[in-house]
């Protein structure tokens, strides 16, 4: 359909009053990708969306839309469109109005923009509930409109601030699979804001890991999630251990050890500690261990492993992985 | 709650629904059914139509004089509450300036329209100023006691009642709604027209119906402002009275009480209010 822009971030920075939201970024995000920016709140993820979107002005350098300097361009001109959080649809506008109410800024003509939005409306799979007011929908229901809104200009760059956050945890994974599809079919760019490290992890091409203004991370979920650049990447994308040896300090996927009640051989790296807890999540055992030299870490065992070798709260334990799984935090 | 309805509202309602067909002389009413309170009023004025005959012509003036002040009212009210709500963007700021609005509620109603008077009189303040400038040589007539002063006094009066209710609309309207419009290419015009407009119609309706009971039934603004030479609906009910046709009054007091119903009727319609609160 569309075929999206490519998004540059040169030097970009966001001061208020005086605490530095955004400090000096450079980011790239390729054209028609899936891009996540992740992190804890507060580490101005969205008001680096804002900034994209053209809703914050930035304090100092450029954003570059495919070969277009948009840094100083209304939101409209930009050929961005942004999702609200909570959707923000006009509460006294029927859905199809709602969908249509860019056109009909730009003066459309009703007949025209009604189809245009019609066509949107089934794309979202929102087709028969033109006539209700955004009141009468479900939050689904209700996300579905915002993006249908969001997409009648035919952006070439989607903006999302955390379009899931107000579901329910089942209807965010079926609206997560359904952004993916849309992305995928409309070929544009979406830059999606979450703190959700599973979110990230399951839609995005391109996870951005932000943290305190700064970006910690850029790369593909696999990169970031295999090789965390820090010790705040590997611990807030999760399912990581974090051992200090010989002065360094190296992440271990917590999949990726074991644990065993034996004294393994001198040469395997280990950590001895006493369990403290053990969860049963359906696929694996959740084993909380706290290590003798003061740090706790978390072990995945397969349920028929820990069949194999059952364990107790209390029990002494080692937990050994292969020193190739150790991966060097900088 | 009920009670208390029937007993202040709905009873002296009543009472003067029945005084209005009361029969009455020059000094009593007598307890007999008749409509003579509210023919005499109008004798004469279906053989002069299409010309308007002087009652006719009282309650047209009432009419268009409180679409005039409400035009005014809405305006400023409007602008004010727009200003408090959207451009001030402190929350110690807006409570200050709102504050600020009422202080003209800090005296009586009779003092503030008195206080209009060195102003606008024949060597008040705006004559005298604008002689002394050279712009007229005598002073303006139509300044004080007339239909402007009236509506100058009654706008002066009433706009905080119409910023109230918008500036609460306007309060609750979500700021991100704003952005939507303006990230959907909106203007500030065509955001205000589309958005914000629709958004305060329950404020707006509610500060007209304040606005409008109050000018429709007001006797002492329009006799104060207009030097007692203004004729206007409440006008006529106090004359009434004075003159201790107690029924005559009463059948004026009914229909003036009509038109406004009419024209909040008219109101509810645009919106409805019960389900907006």
């Amino acid at each position: 359909m569309n075929s999206g822009s490519h998004v540059e971030l040169i030097g970009v920075s966001k001061s208020f009053a005086s605490t530095i939201a955004v400090d000096a970024i450079n980011l790239k995000i390729p054209a028609g990708s899936y891009c996540c920016l992740l992190g804890p709140s507060g580490c101005g993820k969205t008001t680096t969306l804002r900034m994209i979107a053209g809703h914050e002005a930035a304090t100092s350098g450029d954003i570059l839309l495919g070969t277009q300097n948009v840094t100083d361009l209304p939101p409209a001109a930009r050929g961005t469109a942004m999702m609200f959080q909570s959707y923000a649809l006009f509460p006294h506008l029927s859905v199809i109005d709602n969908v249509a109410f860019a056109l009909k800024m730009r003066n459309v003509e009703k007949t025209e923009r009604h189809a245009k939005a019609r066509k949107l409306l089934e794309l979202v799979d929102m087709a028969s509930y033109e006539e209700r007011l955004p009141a009468q929908l479900s939050g689904g229901q209700q996300q579905r409109v915002a993006l249908a809104r969001a997409l009648i200009t035919a952006p070439q760059v989607l903006l999302l601030d955390e379009p899931l956050s107000a579901l329910d945890p089942f209807l965010r994974i079926r609206m997560r699979a359904e952004l993916k599809r849309l992305q995928r079919e409309l070929g544009i760019t979406f830059i999606h804001v979450t703190h959700g490290q599973d979110e990230a992890l399951a839609l995005a091409d391109m996870i951005v890991l932000m943290h305190d203004g700064n970006i910690s991370q850029a790369g593909s979920p696999r990169e970031v999630f295999n090789a965390p650049a820090n010790e705040f990447v590997a611990k807030f994308i999760g399912g990581h251990n974090i051992v200090a040896r010989a002065g360094k300090k190296f992440a271990v996927r917590s999949d990726l050890m074991e644990l065993q009640v034996k004294k393994p051989a001198t040469k395997t790296a280990s950590i001895t500690g006493k369990i403290s807890e053990i969860e049963y999540q359906g696929t694996a055992f959740h084993i909380t261990l706290h290590s003798t030299t003061g740090e706790d870490m978390m072990v995945q065992m397969p349920e028929h492993k820990f069949d194999a070798t059952p364990l107790k709260v209390g029990a002494e334990v080692y937990a050994i992985w292969e020193p190739a799984s150790a991966h060097a935090l900088g | 709650m009920m009670l208390v309805f029937a007993l202040f509202f709905i009873l002296p309602l009543c009472f003067v629904v029945m005084v209005s067909f009361w029969d009455y002389n020059e000094y009593q009413m007598i307890p007999r059914f008749t409509t003579r309170g509210y023919y005499e009023s109008f004798e004469g004025c279906l053989t002069k139509l299409p010309e308007l005959c002087t009652m006719l012509a009282t309650y047209v003036k009432t009419v268009k004089l409180c679409l005039i002040v409400w035009l005014f009212t809405f305006l400023i009210g409007f602008t004010v509450a727009y200003f408090l709500a959207f451009h001030v963007r402190s929350k110690t700021w807006q409570i200050a300036l709102s504050l600020l609005c009422t202080i003209p509620f800090w005296t009586s109603n009779v003092i503030r329209m008195i206080a209009w008077i060195p102003l606008l009189g024949r060597n008040g303040l705006v004559n005298t100023g604008l002689m002394d400038l050279g712009i007229t040589h005598e002073p303006i007539e139509w300044l004080l006691y007339s239909e402007f002063s009236i509506c100058l006094a009654l706008v002066h009066l009433f706009t905080f009642f119409m910023i109230v209710p918008i500036f609460n609309s306007m309060m609750r309207i979500d700021r991100r709604l704003l952005e939507a419009a303006y990230d959907a290419g909106a203007t500030g015009w065509q955001t205000l027209w589309n958005i914000i407009i629709p958004l305060c119609k329950p404020g707006i309706v509610i500060g007209s119906i304040f606005v409008i009971t109050i000018v429709m039934g007001d006797f002492i603004t329009i006799g104060v402002m207009g030097g007692q030479q203004v004729a206007a609906a409440g006008k006529i009910i106090e004359t009434r009275l004075n003159a201790l046709q107690f029924p005559a009054a009463a059948a004026n007091a009914v229909i003036l009480l009509a038109i406004t119903f009419l024209i909040i009727t008219m109101l509810n319609r645009l919106v409805d209010i019960r389900k907006e609160l």
